[in-house]
């Protein structure tokens, strides 16, 4: 247990960019001690339904079924799937909140639902869309509350406490209730709350969901530092594509309870395919453009919508589309993670190389991708072709540094 | 206090972690939790003095139909005004304790159906201690005062023989009376898994059991007593005591280790109740997300 955390980088990009490296270079795991096991785990809930006047029918209703995978200690996993398909369930069968209806859970060895609280010690919990804090103390109060009930020695609880604020540049509200605070200073104070006993394990249900792009980035950065600099287990639920990307180099992919995919990221796109959108604002209206490897699927005035491979190099192509047509504006839109769920289940069998009949233009129509609403993950609207200059022309994304692991894997 | 239980035959399981999770460990998370939210509710400290007020006031009404009644009628079914003050004192006392301790689990269902009561399954805490003492409140301690003063006058008015065994059953009953209503709380707060709006019909029992104990038992007739003794056994809480330290015959007839079997009752009633609980728990089924 170190706690050489270095400290923050002082933007956003930076700190981002510093996530990247480590989360990939720990794709090998050295230590193969497991953290969790499941054994083909599944969870029935039993709902009884009126079925005449007075008679109640019982339905079950599976949940999740024959879910069987390991996570070794130090390993940072992302927990993908839509909404219902049984993420939550998964996490609250691991922390013993719900008690498994089939098979057998060992986290840390032990039996989750059996002994919880002997495992609660051990687990440090964010749930992104709730609070574990006391909502009516200043947020020093509720930490405080935490060293005792975890009985964390004061030496390190200051330590762990100091490194936190400092970190997480939570200083200036520590004496505010939680009432008071934004959503991602509370968000700042969850995370730490989950950590300050050290736990093994830490488990992170939507832990970016609400927050503005410098707070989502903050937390990334944390989150990647804490894995690589004490080896903690890390499993991620998200709907944002780019907390996977930045930190996650295996993924597990459920949908409908089962589990569809377990694998690296790298492999989850060329196992689906799928296309990115290239999105170019022209200065006048004009006929649909024409560049290799592209196909315009929609064109509004003088906007139009480019779809290609979502394993090709968009550098390339915007060089092309900026040098022959005049261009104000363009962004590039990421597959939704949905949709590649959506697609791992419809064409998983596909050929990778075949990936461009496998959506067309009305597959593109028909999913949330053109409204651009904040909803949809992994868009990232930038206005330029100059922003580009700065990356190692594989993915577009304006970031400084640590990028080419990333770009690669995608 | 949680999901106990005893270990599956080929797990790995080390020990079963109640025995770790104590009493010792049990009280001390009760009295953090109890300061933490005390600290709270010192941030509303009017709200809390008013209530606490108006606590004090609904208990006092109840003193005022006794006072009433006894300017019309010098005896209640054959108790004085200092041996009825005894009941009401003792079970008024013996309700205020229990509510003060848990009087807060009433809140669980709301906690069920907003999804806060998986934050309190992630902390290594019992979950009836921090059930317990969820929006716990100094104010309940408006009731209290009420019971012991009562009880403190009728004591001083009673006349009685006082030996050690009257003394000792007269703690011994206060005693088991909060373990009684303890139970009827914890009771139904794990009813509450299963119905999770149920809290109306919890406080019905509970306070409509403070209520019934108020009084001697002789006026609900036979009948009654019988219910309140073998059914419902409240009649354990302070009327069979009651009756030894009194000097009373039972107007039952039951024999006379009937009036010392409040410690039995109220441990029965104890474990049928965290039974409940840890049933409701195991089938807790949290919310959507």
């Amino acid at each position: 247990m170190t706690t050489a955390f270095p400290p923050p980088a002082s933007t956003p990009d930076g700190q981002a960019g510093a996530a990247v490296q480590p989360a990939n270079a720990r794709l090998v795991v050295e230590n193969a001690e497991p953290a969790i096991e499941m054994d083909g785990v599944g969870k029935t809930f039993v709902l009884r339904r009126r079925a005449g006047r007075l008679r109640r029918e019982r339905v079950d209703v599976p949940a999740v079924a024959d879910l069987t995978f390991r996570i070794n200690a130090g390993e940072m996993v992302g927990y993908l799937g839509p909404n219902g398909a049984g993420k939550s369930t998964t996490i609250k069968m691991l922390i013993g909140i719900l008690v498994p209806s089939a098979g057998r859970i060992r986290v840390c060895g032990l039996d989750p639902s059996r002994q919880r609280m002997e495992l609660a010690r051990r687990l440090g919990v964010v749930f992104g869309q709730r609070t574990t804090l006391w909502w009516d103390l200043p947020l020093r109060d509720s930490f405080d509350l935490l060293r005792h009930i975890y009985r964390i020695p004061p030496d390190r609880f200051r330590e762990n406490l100091d490194h936190f604020v400092d970190l997480l540049q939570m200083a200036p509200f520590l004496e505010t209730p939680v009432r008071q605070l934004s959503l991602g200073q509370r968000m700042r104070g969850d995370l730490t709350a989950a950590l300050l006993h050290d736990p093994e394990i830490v488990y992170l249900d939507e832990p970016t969901i609400g927050l503005d792009v410098v707070s989502k980035a903050a937390v990334r950065g944390f989150l990647a530092e804490l894995n690589r600099a004490r080896g903690t287990t890390i499993v991620l639920t998200t709907h944002d594509m780019t907390d996977i990307e930045q930190l996650c180099p295996r993924v597990l992919v459920i949908d409908h309870g089962r589990l569809g995919f377990d694998g690296e990221l790298r492999d989850l796109r060329a196992q689906i395919g799928g296309e990115r959108i290239l999105v170019v604002d022209l200065t006048e209206p004009h006929p649909p453009i024409d560049v290799a490897g592209t196909r315009v699927v929609r064109v509004d005035g003088p906007r139009q919508w480019l779809a290609f491979p979502a394993g090709a190099s968009a550098a390339p192509l915007v060089a092309t589309v900026a040098d022959r047509y005049p261009l104000i504006d363009l962004s590039i839109r990421e597959p939704a993670i949905e949709d590649v769920i959506a697609r791992l289940y419809t064409s998983g069998t596909e050929d990778p190389s075949d990936t461009r009949n496998s959506s067309g233009a009305e597959d593109f129509s028909g999913t949330k991708n053109p409204s651009g609403t904040e909803d949809v993950p992994g868009t990232e609207d930038f206005s330029g072709a100059e922003d580009f200059s700065g990356t190692d022309g594989n993915r577009p994304v304006p970031r400084q540094s640590g990028t080419s692991d990333t770009a690669a894997s995608l | 206090m949680a999901d106990s239980g005893t270990a599956r035959p080929g797990g790995h399981e080390r020990f079963d972690p109640y025995e770790r999770y104590g009493w010792y460990e049990a009280v001390r998370h009760y009295l953090l939790f109890a300061a933490a939210w005390t600290r709270v509710a010192w941030q509303y400290r009017v709200s809390v003095l008013l209530l606490a007020v108006g606590q004090f006031l609904a208990t006092g009404l109840d003193i005022v139909v006794i006072g009433v009644l006894f300017a019309r009628v010098p005896r209640l079914a054959d108790f004085d005004l200092a041996e009825v003050g005894f009941l009401f004192g003792t079970s008024c006392t013996s309700f205020a304790v229990s509510n003060l301790l848990f009087g807060s689990v009433e809140r669980i269902g709301e906690r069920i159906r907003d999804g806060s009561l998986d934050v309190m399954l992630v902390r290594p805490v019992g979950l009836l201690v921090q059930v317990a003492t969820d929006g716990f409140s100094p104010r309940r301690l408006g009731g209290l005062v009420q019971g012991v003063g009562v009880l403190g006058l009728s004591l001083a008015g009673l006349d009685v023989h006082w030996t050690i065994g009257r003394m000792l059953l007269v703690i011994t009953m206060i005693i088991c009376g909060i373990g009684i209503f303890s139970a009827v709380w914890i009771a139904g707060a794990a009813f509450q898994f299963v119905v999770e709006q149920a809290a109306e019909a919890m406080n019905a029992v509970t306070y409509g059991g403070s209520f019934l104990t108020q009084y001697p038992m002789s006026i609900y007739g036979r009948d009654g007593m019988r219910m309140l003794t073998f059914l419902v056994p409240l009649a354990f809480l302070n009327w069979q005591p009651a009756l030894y330290v009194l000097a009373k015959p039972d107007p039952l007839g039951l024999p006379s280790l009937f009036r010392f079997a409040s410690p039995l009752v109220a441990a029965a009633l104890l474990a049928l109740a965290t039974a409940a609980w840890r049933t409701g728990l195991r089938h807790y089924r949290s919310t959507g997300n």
